[in-house]
């Protein structure tokens, strides 16, 4: 049984030089293979590639600034609600320093009751101040004592003297929970004055907590210096320094990719909170962000993948194909040219011969008469009567011409078409007659003869003497190849409509490799030391030619000898 | 029985009509057509010997010529040079045909049969 590489290796793969032999112009199949194959999935696949990747490109692309695009707006959102948070408060202190009489605000029992108002309506108050011109605290209402404070040497101070309102970063205040510092300025008896309150920051933090967000976003805020204002859940506690870079300080929403410390790329929208010290910032892991872009990635590289293997094999089979159509017209061109070169060879050597014989024929039939006529005298003439040696050498004489006689005939038989007379003939009736001439040998040596019918035999059109010369030729020379006592089997069978075919097996000596190119020749005889005249098998392979059929031979040194004959059955009307 | 031989080469044609003669068959030769009509406007002979291939009249030509003259005549013959055509043309119409070197007593079968 064939292996399956073996069966899916195509004919020509196994084709070396010195199969093509003299034919050497004709391709190197696999070479022509590989090239076709190379250069038409070069062509088909780079383009496939070229759009695979653009389009996984455009798609993680979109994507991405989509993703940038919806944090930019989730922060933007979120620092309006921080400011609007702050300035809220900013604008409670402010309506107090409006509303309040300055006796009330310089009470500190008012001032609580201000302070108890301010936590009942927003909440996260924690204390309230009032500061002078000078920076001393004259009112203070909160846990600390602070009353008489002097804050003229701090920098919100001066801040809030300067721009009207200051906001602080976030410290640890009271009860060591964070807090900041809200600051507004007023005019107070016709001077300067700050309501300053502190402000805890669970309400702000509230803010940033409440935000649904995708990638495992985390929101929270920082200061300038990188401190984190609120807690974040995977960058820092409140603060700590932040474990990412600062960003520049920008007036507008900005979004952008960073990575972290461990290297691991983050989306993060940031925003400067304008007036204050503080950056909302959202940060996202942009892996998870990405996981729709595997997908499409994913479903990018199935689908290139599959059309690159369909591609490959329609190529391989169409390149396959066609190669294999190629090396099968090329084999076709071989044989013609082989079969054309040999029946070439054979009519040249053939009219050689017949021009030889010619020549030769006629002095040998002056040789012949002479010779006949000197033994004619010995014969029929008294006073010539010769002695028997005379006799006897005029003998060998017209003896040799005979010979040479029957040399000519042969080769004017090979080189001329005899004249042919077609009709129905019965095969196995003319090989039995055949044989029926070389009974006595066969019986005599001991050589088994068989005549194997494989299929009914349909009668034959074709030339009764020119065949019957075919067999007996073949059957001769198997019995020249044959030792005593050999077996000849003489198998006749149908090959198809239109053929029959015949094969003369001998168990004899074989012919050697190196001879079977050349056994049609003319004159080529292992046999030259005995009978053979080397004509034999030429003039069967003219013969056969002759009959429309085909003549083969396979043989192995030593073992036997197959001559196979095909003939066409014809018509009739042929 | 009396025949006529025709061949160019005298040398054979000769030595052939002495072999007849010793086997009792009466043969007169001659290597060229001309004389040939001529001996056989002179003679009665049953049947003609005439080399195919001949330099002038070939045998083919001169078989036409001896019909003319003698209807009844019947022909046999010799070639050593025969064109396939010539064949063809003498195996389709010659009562008989040899290829030299002939056998005297196959020539001498064939002429008694012709």
């Amino acid at each position: 049984m064939k292996s399956i590489t073996e069966m899916l290796k195509p004919r020509f793969w196994s084709t070396d030089d010195e199969v093509l032999g003299t034919n050497r112009w004709f391709q190197n199949y696999r070479r022509v293979w590989a090239i076709a194959v190379a250069l038409l999935s070069a062509v088909a696949l780079i383009p496939l590639l070229f759009v695979s990747s653009m389009d996984y490109r455009a798609t993680r692309n979109a994507i991405m600034s989509e993703n940038l695009l919806r944090t930019t707006r989730t922060t933007s959102n979120t620092r309006r609600t921080v400011s609007y948070f702050l300035e809220e408060r900013r604008a409670a202190l402010a309506l107090i320093t409006r509303t309040v009489p300055e006796a009330e605000l310089r009470n500190p029992n008012h001032l609580r009751e201000i302070l108890g108002g301010l936590k009942a309506a927003f909440g996260g108050y924690t204390d309230l101040g009032l500061v002078d011109e000078n920076g001393r605290q004259v009112t203070y209402v909160g846990p600390y004592a602070l009353q008489g404070k002097d804050y003229s040497d701090q920098p919100w101070f001066r801040e809030t003297m300067d721009l009207g309102s200051y906001v602080s970063s976030v410290f640890l205040g009271y009860r060591d929970l964070p807090h900041f510092v809200l600051a507004v300025r007023f005019t107070l008896d016709d001077k300067p004055a700050i309501l300053r309150a502190t402000i805890d920051i669970s309400r702000f933090q509230e803010l940033l907590t409440d935000l649904t967000l995708s990638g495992d976003g985390d929101a929270f805020i920082v200061n300038t210096e990188g401190i984190l204002q609120t807690p974040s859940r995977l960058h820092g506690d409140v603060l700590e320094i932040m474990n990412l870079p600062v960003p520049e300080r920008a007036s507008r929403t900005q979004s952008d990719v960073v990575r972290s410390s461990e290297g691991e790329p983050l989306i993060t929208g940031y925003a400067y909170v304008e007036g204050t010290p503080f950056i909302v910032m959202i940060v996202k892991r942009q892996a998870m962000l990405m996981e729709s872009v595997n997908k499409a990635s994913e479903r990018i590289l199935w689908i290139t993948g599959l059309s690159g293997v369909v591609i490959l094999l329609v190529i391989l089979g169409v390149a396959t194909f066609m190669v294999g159509r190629i090396y099968d017209a090329d084999q076709t061109r071989i044989k013609a040219m082989r079969d054309m070169e040999h029946a070439n060879r054979m009519a040249s050597i053939g009219r050689l011969a017949a021009g030889v014989a010619h020549e030769i024929n006629n002095p040998l039939a002056i040789i012949n008469e002479k010779a006949g006529l000197l033994r004619d005298l010995f014969t029929f003439r008294d006073e010539y009567k010769g002695d028997d040696r005379l006799v006897g050498m005029v003998d060998s004489i017209i003896n040799s011409v005979e010979r040479c006689g029957t040399i000519t005939k042969r080769l004017l038989g090979f080189a001329r078409q005899v004249d042919t007379y077609m009709a129905p003939l019965n095969l196995p009736g003319v090989v039995r007659e055949v044989l029926s001439f070389v009974q006595k040998e066969a019986e005599y040596r001991s050589i088994d003869v068989q005549v194997i019918l494989e299929d009914e035999i349909p009668s034959v059109v074709s030339d009764r003497g020119k065949v019957q010369q075919i067999f007996l030729n073949l059957v001769t020379n198997a019995f020249h190849a044959m030792e005593d006592g050999g077996s000849l089997d003489i198998t006749i069978r149908r090959t198809n409509d239109d053929m029959v075919e015949l094969m003369f097996s001998d168990d004899g000596c074989g012919i050697a490799p190196e001879n079977m190119e050349r056994i049609f020749e003319p004159f080529f005889s292992t046999r030259k030391q005995t009978s053979g005249t080397g004509l034999g098998l030429s003039i069967t392979y003219g013969l056969v030619n002759e009959l429309g059929g085909e003549m083969d031979v396979a043989s192995e040194l030593g073992t036997g000898t197959t001559f196979i004959i095909r003939l066409p059955i014809g018509s009739e009307a042929n | 029985m009396k025949i006529l031989l025709v061949d160019d080469e005298i040398e054979l044609i000769s030595a052939l009509a002495e072999r007849l003669s010793f086997r009792g068959i009466d043969a007169d030769w001659t290597d060229n057509g001309d004389q040939a009509i001529e001996l056989a406007r002179e003679n009665d002979y049953e049947v003609a010997v005439l080399d195919v291939k001949m330099p002038g009249m070939s045998g083919l030509e001169l078989r036409e010529h001896l019909k003319a003259i003698k209807p009844e005549m019947r022909f046999v013959f010799l070639s050593g040079h025969g064109s396939e055509q010539d064949f063809r043309e003498g195996s389709a119409k010659a009562s008989s045909y040899l290829i030299k070197p002939i056998n005297i007593d196959e020539l001498i079968e064939r002429v008694k049969n012709a």
